[in-house]
């Protein structure tokens, strides 16, 4: 695919707390040759209120992002759990609304793409340049399962010089994130975010890599509070840092 | 750290540390067992998957049909047919059979559906013995417990425990060798089969094509419960129909492998009717009850894909919150991901009081990444979570409210503001902090607030790059 014009999805809590992997982000898509566009009036996927059980409230925001994300351009979002949320949760929640809703989130839906994914899947690339002296242990959050989120992730990390990836042991459960679950639930959260720290532990790794913030502030942030400082990347920013040694090497 | 307020999450912060360990330990080695097995075995075991779902999920769109099939197929092969609506008629259905036959004593396997009707304190109430024969259900029988896991209820326990359990049930003097303990169990249950009247089993399956029975166990104590009495009750969910003896091949494939890692359970038993004049044993009568309790309302609701459940537990197995709680968290028959669904379904009327079940799960979806027959369980626990709400049920947990969200949210020059007003965050001395941000600073250290920034950036490249 020739790197088209790309609408970027920032997400809410990139524009809260992560705007360096939402830079990150502009950045490997504009080394790609992307024209990045980002839709200042976009504020949320919708997905706390809509986990909350909050329908009503969650389908206002939806709403709200339907029109935001209207131009036909691609919709790129740096986690997939936003991305789960707009081309899956959207389609639930708007299942029994009007015409006008479904058929907009459906279109929505088909040309949202989670970074890792649309590098890969939808750009074709398959190696990414740069050298990065790192072992990375990468957390295939729960949002990439039944998509190819992860796989697009391991790829373009793999392929990087210098870097190996290490697996997670467990790898198949969750950090016990889930947005309002980790202050509803905070006990078994916690229980949950411990053992994921564990193994992130045991992996010896230079850092905890996810495509997904949300991810990595809850595993980071409980580290931290037990005294146990973790550091963690998104995939975003690994890619950004490769590309920066690229450029430096070549300098 | 708070005090954790969802009944889930209290009974987790609740429970000793060896009981979440004996949990935890055994579920994860029954997931890696299941995985290692199913894809040793198939090259693509989630085809299968799919395809069992496809399966299941067409027999409940035609059920009607495939009952009314199964039935006439059963009448045909000499067993009776009975439909309850609800527990209550069940159970009285069958009360009314073992009184007829002059039962006094009956043995009976392990069953969900006879846990969810609490039919073995029924007969017990009405004179009639009712023993498990299921080693796991027989020693929760002995404890007064309940079964926290659907395929290994007593998953909870440790061997001391039981081992201590049979002292004092005069099953011999302590002795937690698991040899002796399975040995003590035999020989009490072989001379209670002997002294039975009556058998009573669930089914795994049932084939609309022959009116088959299936009956599957790893102890072979549904054959004793056959082969020694006289009188055989079924009781069984409308949902354990398949359309044809041949899609077993699919289903018990799936069944064994996912429940416990083996190809196939020790014992299948295939069950047209009561004995013939060719063979030399097995019961006389036979009966099925086809059990409703609020099935049929669930098949014409939209969580209608968790009657597919075979009822194999690898999504308990996998579920890191389960992990976490243990079974009896759940607080009904059915544990884990599929009672988190099931239970307030079940529940019809009551469905409130059940409805903070589905809340307890961080949605991640392994539930449904494991499931033999593909059931969407977190599409399911989000829709029960909208109507938790519409009925007006309040969690008890820190949840934000997510009416302020929203009309933030879908206000792009409100959010704007708030987004640079969240810099303040930090100057909120910590008793003045919402609740869920104390709830969540009592776990987590919070990053540092970057409102606005990423959009400043965008805006002087804007600038700079005309």
């Amino acid at each position: 695919m020739k790197a088209p014009r790309v609408q970027l999805m920032a997400t809410c809590l990139a524009d809260a707390f992560f705007d360096d992997v939402a830079r990150a982000t502009v950045e490997v898509l504009e080394h790609l040759g992307c024209e990045v566009s980002f839709p200042e009036d976009q504020t949320c996927c919708s997905q706390p209120a809509f986990n909350s059980g909050d329908w009503p409230a969650a389908r206002s925001v939806a709403r709200h992002c339907l029109r935001v994300f209207n131009d036909a351009a691609p919709v790129v979002v740096p986690s997939g759990s936003c991305a789960r949320m707009v081309s899956h949760g959207a389609l639930l929640l708007f299942e029994g609304e009007g015409e006008t809703d479904r058929a907009g989130a459906a279109e929505l839906a088909q040309r949202t793409w989670e970074l890792g994914d649309f590098l890969v899947r939808g750009l074709g690339v398959a190696r990414w340049p740069g050298r990065l002296g790192m072992r990375l242990a990468f957390h295939r959050s729960c949002h990439s399962r039944g998509t190819a989120y992860a796989e697009g992730a391991l790829t373009l990390l793999r392929s990087i010089e210098g870097v190996e990836v290490v697996e997670i042991g467990e790898g198949e459960q969750c950090c016990g994130f889930g947005g309002t679950f980790s202050v509803a639930f905070p006990h078994i959260s916690r229980g949950m975010g411990t053992l994921k720290i564990e193994q992130v532990l045991a992996t010896a790794a230079d850092a905890l890599v996810s495509g997904d913030s949300s991810c990595l502030m809850h595993v980071a942030g409980l580290a931290d509070r037990t005294g146990r400082p973790l550091r963690t990347l998104h995939l975003a920013q690994v890619l950004r840092d490769a590309l920066r040694a690229a450029s430096e090497a070549s300098a | 750290m708070s005090r954790p307020e969802e009944p889930i999450d209290r009974f987790a912060a609740a429970q000793s540390e060896s009981r979440r360990s004996a949990v935890r330990l055994g579920s994860k080695a029954g997931h890696e067992k299941r995985t290692e097995v199913l894809f040793r075995d198939y090259a693509d075991p989630d085809s299968l998957r799919r395809l069992a779902g496809e399966i299941k999920q067409h027999t409940l769109d035609h059920l009607d049909l495939y009952l009314e099939r199964a039935e006439a197929r059963r009448e045909a092969n000499g067993a009776q047919v009975h439909f309850a609506a609800d527990a209550e008629e069940a159970c009285r259905t069958v009360l009314g059979i073992l009184q007829s036959c002059g039962a006094r004593r009956m043995v009976k396997t392990k069953s969900m559906a006879t846990e969810e009707i609490e039919l073995g304190a029924f007969l017990e109430r009405h004179g009639i013995e009712s023993l498990e024969t299921d080693l796991g259900e027989f020693i929760v029988q002995l404890d007064a417990d309940k079964p926290s896991h659907i395929v290994k209820p007593i998953m909870h326990k440790d061997r001391r425990e039981v081992a201590r359990t049979f002292e004092g049930h005069g099953l011999g003097a302590y002795d937690d060798t698991p040899e002796v303990i399975t040995r003590r169990a035999r020989e009490h249950l072989r001379r209670k089969y002997l002294e039975a009247d009556a058998g009573i089993t669930g089914a795994n399956f049932v084939s609309a094509e022959s009116g088959r029975l299936v009956l599957v166990t790893n102890e072979g104590n549904s054959r004793f419960c056959l082969a020694a009495t006289r009188c055989h009750i079924a009781v069984v969910g409308i949902e354990k129909l398949v359309p044809r003896d041949r899609d077993l091949a699919l289903f018990l494939n799936l069944l064994g492998r996912s429940a416990t890692g083996q190809a196939l359970s020790v014992y299948t038993e295939f069950i047209a009717g009561p004995r013939g004049a060719a063979q030399p044993d097995g019961p006389e009568e036979m009966h099925v009850i086809f059990l409703d309790a609020g099935r049929s309302e669930i098949l014409a609701g939209d969580a209608r894909q968790i009657l597919r459940c075979i009822r194999c537990g690898a999504c308990l197995n996998v579920c890191p919150v389960y992990r976490q709680a243990s079974g009896h968290a759940y607080r009904g028959v059915y544990s884990g991901p599929v009672g988190a669904v099931l239970t307030p379904l079940l529940a019809g009327e009551r469905f409130p009081e059940f409805a903070d079940l589905p809340r307890a799960s961080s949605l991640c979806g392994a539930c449904n990444e494991v499931c033999p027959v593909d059931i969407p369980i977190p599409d399911l626990l989000l829709r029960l979570r909208d109507r938790g709400k519409r009925a007006g049920v309040k969690p008890a947990g820190a949840s934000p409210s997510m009416k302020t969200f929203a009309r933030l949210a879908s206000r792009p020059a409100a959010w704007r503001r708030a987004l640079r007003a969240g810099r303040l965050l930090g100057f909120i001395p910590g008793p003045l902090r919402p609740r869920a941000l104390r709830v969540w600073e009592s776990n987590h250290v919070l990053p540092p607030w970057r409102g606005g920034a990423f959009r400043a950036w965008m805006a002087e490249r804007k600038r700079k790059q005309p």
